[in-house]
């Protein structure tokens, strides 16, 4: 039993660890670059199937890219839109959270106004007609995804950062003449940052999922970039002949994304951390 | 009216909590308004986008004066607003249509399409939950806790296209695009469920977890109840009320989410057209949907905090 429950973490690990390996060594392994185009050898399919050949493990696209060299990238995009997302979105939500809590009164009153504005508002609308606005490219849809997905930051180191401020310790350091900014920084954050970390693994898997979702929908990264939602809306007109041209970028999608939840669940396990959701 | 009691004490009424979350739900509407209004705004291309990137300064001017775009922004603002109060939302730029007849011809598919989702995401995630706080700490209950990690992970967009691969073309069993008939919406609302499965499985799981734990469980099993009757007669009912309140925020969120699917199937809601006029920067149409969206989200935030006041003995003061 206890190794079944471990089972998340290790999974996550692995699933993890391997894609950032890849994202980070991958590009320069692969014997192949993800721009080249060759019309004369356009859907190869993969080495597994019929008529695929060992120079293209993956098969390539409708331009002759090799689709392994793509995936690769793909996941390097994907991972750091995801780091900045959540870089970003923590650093907004901790803050309004750890105010509100640690403040109470009109400041929390405040805070969680602005959280149910945020909730209101459709955020995948909302994240199009930016990219729209201000043009697409990697960097926008990275600003973008951590602006406005802040809130589960917010609601957890709001409600976290209430329970430490009540404990003895919190209220020593006060009494030992201890600045705020001391208390928070020194004595609040440390004790809330295992909630946060959770938060940060779920808040990832769903950034790097709304990116995706952006780039189909045309308006996130922009084209040749070989982001993994991008390379599936690119690749769906000849789904119904070839499956494997989606088959594969939304897989490896799905585990990546299966990967970073599976280590979330897992972590919240080890350091008992709560998601918010 | 009843008084009631908060847990903190002092007595307030029902109605004073309605008003309060009204309030609130009014402040959040306004706020969006603004903000989205800003939003369209903040581009100053409009007029540009209309006329065309080839346009004459001349023309650009024309278009910005008949449409008011070279007013001062809070005079806009006011003069949409006071509009929009009356059910005046304007006119698309590129449709030639008014607004308010563009969502009412798109938003009862959208809405069809929200509330086929969420019974759909309540008839799978109901049971699993029931089915894994009863069978708390095996196998089967860790398995079920998988379906709710896979559902979490799956990107809409690719479950939609594998799916209209597998039933449209392959097996020929449902249409692969269109909501012409019934059959269009069972595999989009499928698709939409997943949104909200993970959240109504995990939480009808621990609501049961707690509820088999409670006092009142081991009451009916000490008076030989049977174990249906215990489970869904005394848990269910306790584990169900927070349950019917995320259903109807996860009902909000599956709306605003409706884009992705609707693209994928080809169907013409409220998604559709919001994501149609981004591509093409007419700006009334989406600022109408998204305050929509966020309205409809507002709405059901309210109503599911004033259904677990009513409902909540321990908030209504028992």
């Amino acid at each position: 039993m206890r190794t079944v429950r471990r089972l998340p973490l290790v999974l996550g690990m692995v699933v993890v660890g391997f894609a950032v390996l890849v994202a980070i060594f991958g590009p320069a392994l692969v014997a192949h670059d993800a721009f080249t185009q060759n019309l004369a050898h356009r859907f190869v399919p993969p080495e597994w199937l019929a008529g695929g050949s060992p120079a293209h493990p993956f098969g390539t696209d409708q331009l002759g890219r090799d689709y392994l060299a793509r995936l690769v990238l793909g996941v390097r995009i994907s991972l750091m839109i995801g780091l900045t997302a959540v870089v970003l979105s923590g650093l907004i939500g901790t803050t309004l959270g750890v105010l509100g809590g640690y403040f109470g009164g009109w400041v929390d009153a405040v805070v969680m106004f602005i959280v149910s504005c945020r909730l209101a508002i459709p955020i995948i609308l909302v994240a199009l007609t930016v990219v729209f606005l201000v043009g697409s490219s990697l960097t926008v849809v990275m600003l973008t995804i951590g602006l406005l997905l802040w809130e589960r930051f917010a609601v957890v180191s709001r409600s976290a950062t209430r329970q430490v401020a009540s404990r003895d310790y919190v209220a020593a350091a006060w009494c030992a003449g201890c600045s705020r900014r001391w208390i928070v920084l020194g004595e609040i954050l440390p004790n809330i940052v295992h909630h946060l970390i959770v938060v940060a693994t779920v808040d990832m898997a769903i950034a790097i999922l709304l990116a995706a979702a952006l780039s189909f929908l045309g308006l996130g990264v922009p084209p040749p970039m070989p982001d993994l939602g991008l390379m599936i809306a690119e690749a769906k007109d000849y789904m119904f002949f070839k499956p494997w041209v989606i088959e594969i970028p939304g897989l490896a999608l799905f585990a990546l994304v299966l990967g970073i939840n599976l280590l979330g669940d897992g972590l919240r396990d080890l350091l008992g951390g709560e998601s918010g959701g | 009216m009843r008084v009631i009691r908060s847990r903190e004490g002092g007595p307030y009424t029902v109605l004073r909590f309605l008003l309060r979350s009204l309030l609130l739900g009014a402040l959040v509407c306004g706020t969006v308004l603004i903000a989205s209004f800003l939003l369209s705004r903040a581009s100053g291309n409009l007029a540009i986008n209309i006329a065309g990137p080839e346009a004459s300064a001349a023309a650009i001017a024309k278009i910005q004066h008949e449409l008011g775009l070279d007013r001062p922004l809070p005079v806009q603002f006011y003069d949409w607003a006071a509009r929009a109060a009356h059910g005046d939302l304007g006119r698309s730029f590129l449709f030639h249509e008014k607004v308010s007849s563009l969502i009412a011809t798109h938003f009862p598919v959208t809405f069809r399409l929200g509330v086929f989702a969420i019974v759909l995401a309540l008839v799978i995630a109901l049971p699993l939950g029931i089915a894994a706080a009863l069978v708390e700490g095996t196998v089967f209950d860790i398995a079920i806790g998988a379906v709710a990690l896979l559902g979490q992970a799956m990107p809409s967009f690719w479950l939609g296209l594998l799916l209209i691969i597998w039933f449209g073309i392959d097996l020929h069993w449902l249409p692969i695009a269109g909501v012409e008939s019934w059959t269009g919406y069972v595999l989009p609302s499928f698709v939409l469920s997943f949104v909200a499965i993970p959240v109504i499985l995990r939480l009808t799981r621990s609501g049961m977890v707690d509820a088999m734990r409670a006092d009142y469980v081991r009451t009916a099993r000490a008076k030989g109840l049977s174990r249906a009757s215990i489970v869904l007669k005394h848990a269910l009912r306790n584990a169900a009320m927070p349950v019917v309140a995320v259903s109807a925020v996860q009902l909000g969120f599956i709306l605003g989410g409706s884009v992705v699917v609707e693209v994928v199937f080809n169907i013409h809601g409220l998604g559709y057209l919001a994501w149609e006029s981004i591509g093409k920067g007419d700006f009334p149409v989406v600022q109408a949907v998204v305050l929509l969206f966020s309205l409809i989200f507002v709405g059901l935030t309210v109503a599911s905090d004033l259904v677990s006041a009513l409902l909540d003995p321990r908030v209504r003061g028992a």
